[in-house]
């Protein structure tokens, strides 16, 4: 299942999309990301249940944001949630 | 001296109701399930027999989310003779989930929309859009009402209820109308260029000062509106049958623009689509209960 | 004797500069036709520094309206340059030391990163109302307090609350729910200053944060929305005098250095 946080508004479309079927929950991404703008959650889609990754309740709203310090304008743009996360269940849409 | 007397109409303000199904009994059901959506505008309760809708209200959310949650359950229950105590399980969902005092548990209401749109639209249903007071949400499910992939956008005010009420204070239509105004035009104007529903409020001010209709306004706004949600939608993708769901489900300016742009017709519901996520709750109360149940 | 004139989402603004000194400033609210508003503002700064069009040499135009009297009479400006590059001229005149603009105005917040007076990198905060100055006129109708003391009310606020809201118009119910709980006016006028700062912040990081850093447009006017932003961003920051009229100086700069 592809949980997609985040919004579009007038500037843009801020989305930040993790595959709940590639997310193993090893909680490496919540920890790697630098404003803590990453959790873990149990999954409430599944029946099986399990962890899933998730965009904190409170950043959903601002994460174009929250995000920013990691997406500057000039120089290398490396975002340390997606680099940790080793089945690619996380991706950045901007 | 004399008081004047101040009519003020609140444009914005849609009914609140409530129904109970004909033709339906709990006195001779086994399981009694009930879903109550608190919406951050609307709250929705939903009341099943053996997992039929059987009884609903909804209202517009109060200051207190609890009392709401009471507010609205019991005003389902109303003529019934049927009671929340009586309940075998209740599920909350919506964003005030967590307040439904008499619920055991609550879901997010991503799964229960899905779930909803599954009983009420039937098993073909693959893309929920749910547009509500202050969010818009995108849900592709499967044939289960399983989700499979969901976008929600409740950060921004533009195409949201919201976006609309604050539209019809601005050209002083009646909320409920404000779709069908929008389609009084010859010639579909085009889009106003700001969604930004502050900057879009601007924009259509001073169209309206450059002597366009409040139609053609109406329809400018609607026309954006329109692209904005096809933009979400897009991102999760959509797959035949589609089917729109929330309070904005209601405004046919919004619903005959999406079917023109998408070339695909939404199903009609059978019942309120607004229950949606509510019903979807009701359901998972009973499949909890039975699983309970099964258990003992 | 050289003229920049700002058109900006609310304001238009004029500075006349000779030899270096302002020797005038005007600004007024623009309304629907731009042309007209910021004529009659350059009128009156050129009444003020008693002056006629044909003394002014140059006239720069910028802002979102800079377009709009561009070669048309009576201003005639003579080029129209982009905000950013005003701002960062204005800036560097005032503050020669600058390397981080911040320009929050009525409909935009911009970030300009300075080198050598020049613009190197540059972010802007666009087409959402909740990142620049209209935010905070909104929540002083929603608070019903005049924009002018938004300012000094946050700075007596006790509590520091989180907005949930990032939307203008959400923003405004969660006001009216927050007075409702009681929660004192200072305190939201801060909640709606930090709110704000935060989402000017971030965007700023994106380019980088370097002393000397200078606050300008006419959100700087603010007195609540310094603090803030210099928590947020962990450096002081330097208001100029007059800051919302930076950027027409920049321009008013630029005329009197054609070849730069």
């Amino acid at each position: 299942m592809k949980a997609h946080y985040g919004y579009k508004d007038g500037s843009g479309d801020y989305f930040i999309i993790i595959d709940t079927d590639k997310c193993n929950g090893c909680g490496k991404c919540v920890e790697a990301c630098p404003y803590q703008v990453l959790e873990l959650i149990p999954n409430e889609f599944d029946i099986e249940g399990g962890t899933m990754a998730a965009v904190k309740e409170e950043h959903r709203k601002k994460i174009k944001y929250s995000c920013a310090p990691c997406k500057p304008v000039a120089g290398e743009r490396r975002l340390p949630c997606v680099l940790s996360c080793e089945p690619e269940a996380i991706t950045h849409s901007w | 001296m004399e008081q004047a007397e101040v009519k003020t109409q609140e444009y914005w303000r849609w009914p609140e109701y409530r129904m109970t199904v004909s033709g339906k009994d709990w006195h001779n059901a086994s399981v009694m399930t009930a879903g109550v959506d608190i919406g951050s505008v609307g709250s929705k309760a939903a009341v099943l027999v053996d997992g039929e809708l059987y009884a609903y209200a909804v209202m517009r959310t109060g200051g207190v989310s609890e009392d709401t949650a009471v507010k609205v359950t019991t005003w389902a229950l109303e003529g019934t003779d049927l009671e929340i105590g009586k309940l075998h399980y209740v599920v909350g969902t919506g964003y005030g989930r967590v307040n439904v005092p008499f619920a055991k548990k609550s879901i997010t209401e991503i799964a229960c929309h899905a779930r909803g749109a599954n009983y009420i639209y039937g098993p073909t249903v693959r893309t929920v859009l749910d547009i509500g007071g202050q969010d818009c949400k995108a849900i592709r499910c499967d044939e289960k009402g399983k989700v499979l992939s969901f976008l929600m956008n409740d950060k921004c005010a533009a195409g949201t209820g919201r976006g609309l009420e604050v539209f019809a204070d601005l050209i002083s239509v009646p909320i409920q109308e404000l779709g069908k105004v929008s389609l009084s035009v010859d010639q579909e104007p085009p889009p106003v260029s700001n969604i930004c529903v502050i900057f879009a409020k601007a924009e259509s001010l001073s169209l309206l000062r450059q002597g366009w209709s409040k139609e053609k306004v109406a329809a400018a706004y609607h026309a954006a509106m329109a692209d904005r949600i096809i933009d979400l939608l897009t991102r999760v993708g959509i797959e035949k049958d589609f089917v729109i769901t929330g309070g904005v489900a209601k405004n046919i300016g919004v619903v005959q623009r999406l079917e023109r742009i998408l070339k695909i017709k939404p199903l009609e519901p059978k019942m309120d689509p607004i229950l949606a996520g509510a019903l979807g709750a009701g359901l998972f109360a009973k499949a909890l209960y039975e699983k309970e149940q099964g258990l003992r | 004797m050289t003229a920049g004139v700002d058109v900006g989402a609310k304001f238009a603004k004029v500075v006349i500069l000779k030899d270096g000194q302002v020797i005038a400033r005007a600004k007024a609210l623009v309304g629907f036709d731009l042309l007209k508003s910021a004529s009659d503002v350059f009128e009156i700064a050129l009444k003020d520094a008693g002056l006629s069009r044909n003394d002014i040499q140059r006239v720069v135009a910028t802002g979102m309206g800079g377009n709009a009297i561009l070669q048309k009479p009576p201003i005639n400006a003579d080029e129209a340059v982009s905000v950013i590059v005003a701002g960062a001229a204005g800036a560097y005149q005032v503050v020669p030391s600058v390397r981080t603009v911040i320009d929050v105005g009525a409909e935009e917040g911009r970030g300009i990163k300075v080198e050598g007076g020049k613009v190197k990198d540059f972010v802007i905060n666009e087409r959402c109302a909740a990142g620049a100055g209209t935010f905070i006129e909104a929540m002083a109708r929603a608070l019903e307090v005049k924009v002018e003391d938004m300012g000094q009310m946050s700075l007596k606020s006790v509590n520091a609350i989180p907005m949930n809201a990032q939307c203008c118009v959400f923003a405004e119910s969660e006001v009216v729910s927050l007075i409702h709980s009681k929660v004192s006016k200072e305190d939201v006028s801060r909640a709606i200053h930090d709110a704000i700062a935060g989402r000017i912040s971030s965007m700023v990081l994106r380019i980088g944060v370097e002393k000397d850093v200078v606050l300008i447009g006419g959100c700087a006017l603010n007195a609540g929305f310094l603090p803030p932003l210099e928590k947020e961003l962990h450096t002081s920051i330097i208001v100029p005098e007059f800051p919302e009229f930076v950027s027409a100086l920049g321009a008013a700069v630029i005329a009197a250095n054609p070849t730069r």
